[in-house]
């Protein structure tokens, strides 16, 4: 029951920061970038090559991965995403969507579709045995990793500069603009700083189901999504509310009631709240203006 | 004769493209122009189609976003194949127990959109869509813990295994859980898909002419404005939910009958989205754009195959390209003096020819 709920934990907490790039690039730019869960999967691969070929440690691998999904993001949202600011939300969508068909072929093409099988990056931490309960030392890494993010995340926007500009563009883009503040910029930012989480959330997630493939990011992707929504889309706790609360669901489905219903009980639980509050459990109501 | 001229009134030159396709294509694969890769995706390709079409009836003209089409599309496929089967010996016709097929997978395809749609409903933007995501997810998951049977007794149903359904020795499985339908006897043909496709434009784009097709349409341009004037938001867009979770299992049922083997892992959200890359791409709304689109976009890959390796790459640096040119002012300006200063330097050429 407790090894469940740990690894419950763990798993919702790299859902949590995926969830957190999801929720930061939709509260600002108002797309849901469908791409993310690629993202996921380079910053994986990278790690991968970095500690195999290139014999790096692991935190020098992680920043690596971090380094190169950042600018990645960079990139991405420069040459597709910048084109279509005024665009429908539709084309942007599939734009997103092309962008995640582009990188999952380049990944199978650099790295071919047999699956890689990941080195546990913080294997070298032994695991924390209490009793007869034994925590992974990935667990502890994860869940401490998903805390330190989240409360840098919640200073950045809090405190600096930089974060108060992205909550207002994300409350009113024109507005923000007439304050001086460099729209364009804020959004590149964003897009940077959620590549960066997903490289993490990659070294994390491999780090927990040692296999590599191009594919590996999309599902982990839907679900931190559906994480995203299920804690309101927009908000930075809801993420990490909603991403821990679907890992721990889904782990206690897939032991308790069937292996192969437990995505179909993630959904369930998420249409159930959906329906109870429609705007997902921390989201604001904005009500229409008539 | 009046009536056939009356229902195709509206949006008539889809028709025409439809039965230009089916003639060329027919003309071609007679005379042996076809390779054969390209003959074996022809009704894929009229699937597709009817599949792009009817997801614009709720994204274009209904305005939700929906990204769990392809799970209508699955039941769809899978009670054909069980029709299909259940028939076998006592309608030994091919087209016969296809008609059967497509009808009772469209009926259960709109039995799951009513009750889907009763919940979707509720919410609106990308929440709705979030959820519809969702639903597709569930219907492909509880497909493949499903084993369906079929002996002397009648069908079997469970959710374990094949030994569980307690069949008699001579029974056979008909579908597998995660493997799927296997040993599907084939019976759907091009023409059978064509005949489909029209009924489906007629009903859609009747629908659509409608008053109550206006009144779908005016409730995606101002909701606030359509439920003023006394039109049921709710009921609207279930109609037009339902019809469309109704074609896209006819589409379903159409294609499982395609295959011989079918595993439940096709209806997946990748293949949604390939739905609705067939639709934003044709125009929103727009139903002859669906046409074409989906059309070429599923032979596409298949002409892309110069680049062997590369194909699905350059297929998204295609897509991706499309939408900023199709979307960005910029972009399309550049694009249109590029072609601008292009004709000129032809027309140039002409007159120095001369």
């Amino acid at each position: 029951m407790l090894t469940y709920l740990i690894n419950g934990l763990s798993l919702g907490s790299v859902y949590a920061i995926i969830a957190l790039g999801y929720t930061m690039v939709y509260g600002i730019a108002k797309m849901l970038n469908f791409a993310h869960g690629d993202v996921i999967m380079i910053g994986g691969y990278v790690a991968f090559c970095s500690t195999s070929y290139l014999g790096l440690g692991p935190i020098p691998s992680t920043l690596f991965a971090v380094v190169v999904c950042t600018v990645l993001g960079i990139v991405v949202e420069r040459l597709a995403y910048k084109p279509l600011r005024n665009a429908t939300s539709l084309a942007v969508l599939i734009t997103a969507i092309g962008v995640s068909y582009f990188l999952q072929n380049a990944a199978l093409l650099i790295w071919s579709s047999n699956p890689k099988s990941f080195p546990n990056l913080v294997g070298s931490i032994p695991n924390v045995v209490i009793g007869e309960l034994v925590i992974p030392s990935t667990a502890i890494v994860t869940v401490i990793a998903n805390l330190l993010i989240m409360l840098a995340l919640t200073m950045f926007t809090g405190r600096t500069k930089m974060g108060k500009a992205m909550r207002a563009v994300s409350e009113d883009k024109g507005a923000a603009q007439l304050m001086g503040i460099n729209v364009n910029r804020t959004i590149s930012v964003t897009f940077a700083i959620g590549s960066g989480l997903a490289a993490i959330a990659g070294v994390l997630l491999c780090s927990a189901y040692p296999t590599l493939m191009p594919t590996t990011g999309s599902m982990p992707g839907i679900k931190a999504f559906t994480a995203a929504v299920f804690g309101g889309i927009g908000s930075i706790p809801g993420a990490m509310l909603g991403g821990i609360l679907l890992g721990v669901i889904e782990i206690f489905a897939k032991a308790y009631i069937s292996t192969q219903l437990s995505d179909a009980i993630v959904f369930a639980v998420l249409i159930v709240v959906l329906l109870v509050k429609p705007t997902g459990l921390l989201g604001k109501k904005v009500s229409e203006k008539v | 004769m009046k009536l056939l001229s009356k229902l195709t009134k509206n949006g008539y030159q889809n028709y025409i493209i439809v039965i230009l396709f089916f003639a060329v294509f027919q003309i071609l694969s007679s005379t042996g122009h076809i390779s054969n890769s390209l003959k074996g995706q022809l009704v894929p390709i009229v699937v597709y189609v009817i599949m792009a079409l009817s997801l614009n009836l709720v994204v274009g003209i209904s305005g939700e976003l929906s990204l769990g089409h392809a799970g209508f599309m699955s039941v769809g496929a899978f009670t054909g194949i069980i029709v299909s089967a259940t028939l076998q010996n006592s309608i030994p016709n091919g087209s016969i127990r296809l008609v059967f097929a497509i009808v009772i997978g469209a009926v259960f395809a709109g039995v799951i959109g009513f009750l889907i749609s009763v919940p979707v409903l509720r919410l609106n933007g990308d929440y709705l869509a979030i959820v519809t995501l969702a639903f597709g997810e569930i219907i492909k998951n509880l497909l493949n813990i499903t084993y369906v049977g079929l002996d002397s007794k009648g069908l079997h149903l469970s959710t374990k295994d094949i030994a569980s359904m307690n069949m008699k020795p001579d029974g056979i499985t008909i579908l597998n859980g995660p493997m799927g339908a296997l040993g599907t006897v084939k019976i759907s043909t091009f023409f059978s898909g064509i005949v489909l496709l029209l009924l489906v434009l007629i009903v859609i784009q009747n629908l659509v002419a409608s008053r109550c097709g206006r009144a779908i349409m005016a409730l995606r341009d101002n909701r606030i404005a359509g439920e003023a004037c006394g039109l049921s938001a709710t009921k609207y867009k279930m109609i037009a939910f339902v019809t469309s979770a109704a074609i896209a299992g006819s589409a379903g049922a159409l294609y499982g009958l395609n295959y011989s083997t079918l595993v439940p892992k096709k209806f997946d959200f990748n293949t949604s989205i390939l739905i609705l890359v067939f639709v934003v791409l044709g125009g929103i709304g727009n139903m002859t754009g669906s046409i074409i689109a989906a059309a070429l976009l599923t032979v596409l890959p298949e002409m892309l195959r110069t680049f062997r390796d590369y194909r699905m790459l350059v297929y998204a640096i295609v897509l991706i390209l499309v939408m900023i040119v199709t979307n960005n002012e910029k972009a399309r300006d550049a694009l249109t003096g590029l072609l601008r200063r292009f004709r000129k330097k032809s027309v140039k050429e002409g007159t120095a020819n001369e």
